[in-house]
């Protein structure tokens, strides 16, 4: 039976960190736009999990926690034809070019 | 009962650890849109029974030293239990 790599319950993960920090601009702004997608019943939790668990694995475990936010919110706006994958790459490098490297 | 110990791909909500082992109907919450579907875009229908299941720890872990009569408690919807 396959484990798939967000199910990690029962596997040794050493000791848990408690300490707070601080969230960054992007990441309350992620948070933001989710709370808006969900409040308009444009995606729903289930879809935002099952986008993280389909990801590519290596990449999942890259990336941060907002950071796989993100990218699951890119890939339902994408399935439901709202943004295409273009028109987010193209902005993407607007970005860069204007604040540098992200 | 028993946890389907199924594998199926895709979006589902028993954990891995779960599956397979045997537990107590603890308390049943009502019926919910299964969120198996929901996961797809789909309606969620038809709405499917969720129950509150309870497992003794020491079977679950093979390394459990806590308390012998510790139990551990998981959300389990209806499709994903079995009768012994």
């Amino acid at each position: 039976m396959a484990r798939r790599h967000h199910d990690l319950g029962g596997l040794p993960a050493g000791p848990v960190d408690r300490s707070e920090h601080q969230l960054s601009d992007w990441e309350i702004l992620a948070d933001a736009i989710n709370q808006a997608l969900g409040e308009k019943r444009i995606k729903r939790t289930d879809e935002m999990r099952r986008a993280r668990e389909d990801m590519d694995s290596e990449v999942y475990r890259s990336l941060t926690y907002y950071e796989r936010w993100i990218a699951s919110l890119e890939t339902i706006l994408t399935e439901k034809k709202i943004f295409t994958r273009e028109e987010i790459d193209r902005k993407v490098a607007e970005f860069e070019k204007q604040w540098g490297e992200p | 009962m028993r946890v389907r110990a199924e594998e199926r791909p895709g979006h589902i909500r028993t954990p891995f650890y779960i599956r397979g082992r045997v537990g107590w109907v603890e308390k049943v919450y009502g019926d919910f849109l299964n969120p198996e579907s929901l996961a797809y875009g789909r309606d969620g229908l038809p709405k499917r029974t969720l129950y509150l299941v309870g497992f003794h720890q020491k079977e679950i872990w093979g390394q459990y030293r806590a308390g012998a009569q510790d139990k551990l408690y998981v959300d389990i919807y209806e499709h994903w239990l079995e009768p012994l």
